[in-house]
């Protein structure tokens, strides 16, 4: 890095474009808040300058909370997110230890299909697994997203995870090993235990991935009960032609909270993970 | 899958059966296929049979519960006489290729800015990703808002600047629909590719910059000559990782125009939507789901090897 430029360089260099790229970034988000703080005679009026709140007002929070089932919304997919983070990460530990540290026949080919599976996007595979979840008789059950999201998050946490491994040290295995414990063992008492670093990484994008997911929730969850909170806002907050901005916006902020809070508690692993597949190679 | 079978530990002696199997079961391959038999089940039942399955649907008339009936490659022959379908196809390789290099050279230029020291770096970062990791269909709700005709806050501020009201339709007209589309699709993605530029931007080793500078070497010679190249593997692997996930790109257009107005903004996912659930025909809508296939395939193919060659 080369140091020692004057403040205008300094300016035009550094903090120009870091605040173009925050205001961009930000500007939505701070758009949401305050319109979910607008009443209506405000929302909707023209003349007024649109970036500031005069009266603000929690009516659009409390008849999202009230009038919709928002929390139920909430609810779902929270545990759908749990639920298919823990299966994915288990899988994919199941698939990525394996990789990591045995010798087998067949085993660079099955790392390659794992990558492949990763990138296969779903629209390539909804209308097939829309017939597979009704002949299950799953339709309209969290079971349907539960049982579909790892499809996309066991290959990746496979992968992540797979990357992870390698850089753990064999020679606490082979000392274990050497004292007689089972293979099994060994990577229950010995390597996992070694591993938290990667299984937050793998577990915080998880679990990002399915807050995100909307595709296969839009198809296969269409009672208000059973749905998550994109389907909930699309389908419901906005009813016909007519759209409950207020609500909207309210219900967007809110849903985006929990995710934004996650993600602020472990964001140097979100960064380590994100990097990890395209720096490490 | 197979379980092979390899030369077992203690077999020529005679040993009790239970040693045996803990011996048997102790092998490298045994251990291994029996650990991944589960994941491995799982997938093929959910991603390799769908995969196939879509296959065997694209080549059916099949209407929403009901029995299907074989039609050869008639679904293929009716999309390809489908001017709709024509579009779809100019409509993604549009999207796709604007937005890739606009993430791209936007995502260069936030990742040259990052890395500079200042205070609370760590901090902007994180602030940075937020449009990555808040739930696309809920940030695309706000652009929509951002967007609307008649309460839109970018045509508040261009009527201040003083253009003609009402100003733009954004997702009426269908080149400023497609712009829309591509604008919001850049702006969730840029984060991915700045922060991911700038992870290979800190690997590049200072010394190589001071030789340049000490030979004379201007800033953007710097930058063509020792930054690029080293960054040439990561820009190959992020560019073709998000071009998959763009080219099939589903939820942002859904959400903001529902592949309007007339069909100006529709991808390959909302047309094969719009027509296999919307419309219930899923012997049609899987064929065009499918026509992506050689497209992607190539990717992840290519994809693939790159970075098992890494």
């Amino acid at each position: 890095m080369v140091t020692g430029y004057g403040p205008v360089e300094r300016l035009l260099r550094l903090w120009l474009p870091l605040v173009f790229f925050l205001v961009l970034a930000l500007f939505p988000f701070y758009w949401m808040a305050i319109t979910s703080l607008k009443p209506n005679a405000e929302l909707y009026n023209t003349r007024m300058m649109p970036l500031l709140v005069s009266h603000p007002t929690l009516k659009h929070y409390v008849d999202l909370l009230t009038q919709t089932s928002f929390l139920t919304w909430t609810w779902n997919t929270m545990l759908v997110a749990v639920v298919s983070t823990a299966i994915s990460l288990v899988f994919g530990v199941m698939l990525a230890y394996p990789l990591a540290r045995m010798r087998f026949a067949g085993a660079s080919l099955i790392a390659m299909t794992v990558a492949a599976i990763y990138l296969v996007p779903q629209p390539l595979l909804f209308i097939p697994l829309a017939d597979v979840i009704n002949r299950l008789g799953l339709g309209n059950t969290l079971t349907a997203v539960i049982l579909t999201y790892p499809t996309m998050l066991v290959p990746f946490s496979a992968w992540l995870l797979l990357g992870y491994f390698k850089t753990v040290p064999k020679e606490l295995e082979e000392a274990a090993r050497i004292d007689g414990a089972s293979r099994l063992q060994t990577m229950r008492r010995i390597f996992l235990p070694l591993c938290t670093p990667g299984f937050i990484s793998a577990g915080i994008f998880a679990f990002t991935l399915s807050q995100n997911e909307f595709l296969y929730a839009l198809i296969f969850l269409t009672k208000s009960s059973v749905r998550t909170v994109p389907v909930g806002v699309i389908a419901e907050l906005i009813r016909g032609d007519v759209f409950y901005w207020g609500q909207l916006m309210a219900g967007a902020l809110l849903g985006s909270i929990p995710v934004a809070i996650i993600y602020s508690f472990f964001v140097e692993h979100y960064v380590a993970g994100l990097t990890s597949g395209s720096v490490k190679g | 899958m197979s379980i092979r079978s390899e030369p077992l530990i203690g077999v020529g002696r005679p040993a009790r059966p239970v040693a045996s199997l803990r011996a048997w079961l102790d092998s490298e391959s045994v251990f291994s296929w029996l650990m991944m038999a589960p994941p491995i089940l799982f997938l093929a039942g959910f991603v390799g049979y769908p995969l196939c399955y879509g296959i065997f649907l694209s080549l059916q008339d099949r209407p929403v519960a009901q029995p299907g009936v074989f039609a050869g490659l008639k679904n293929f022959a009716i999309d390809f006489n489908d001017p709709v379908f024509w579009r779809v196809v100019a409509n993604t390789f549009v999207y796709t290729g604007v937005a890739t290099m606009l993430k791209m050279v936007c995502g260069l230029g936030l990742a040259l800015a990052m890395n500079q020291q200042f205070r609370m770096k760590n901090f902007v970062r994180a602030v940075l990703l937020l449009p990555f990791i808040v739930p696309t269909v809920l940030s695309t709700v706000a652009w929509m808002w951002i967007l609307d005709p008649a309460f839109s806050v970018l045509n508040w501020f261009l009527i201040a600047l003083g253009m003609p009201k009402p100003g733009p339709s954004w997702l009426g007209n269908p080149v400023l629909a497609m712009a829309s589309i591509i604008f919001i699709n850049t702006w969730r993605g840029l984060p991915f590719y700045g922060i991911t530029l700038l992870a290979g931007l800190q690997t590049v080793p200072p010394e190589l910059y001071e030789a340049a500078t000490i030979d004379g070497a201007s800033g953007w010679q710097r930058f063509r000559y020792v930054t690029l190249p080293l960054l040439q593997p990561i820009i190959l692997i992020v560019t073709l990782f998000s071009v998959i996930f763009t080219f099939a790109d589903f939820q942002l257009v859904y959400v903001l125009t529902h592949g309007g107005p007339q069909n100006a903004t529709q991808l390959f996912a909302t047309y094969a939507f719009d027509i296999g659930m919307g419309a219930g025909q899923l012997g049609l809508g899987a064929s065009v789901a499918l026509t992506m296939l050689p497209a992607l395939a190539l990717l992840i193919v290519a994809l693939t090897i790159y970075t098992r060659r890494q």
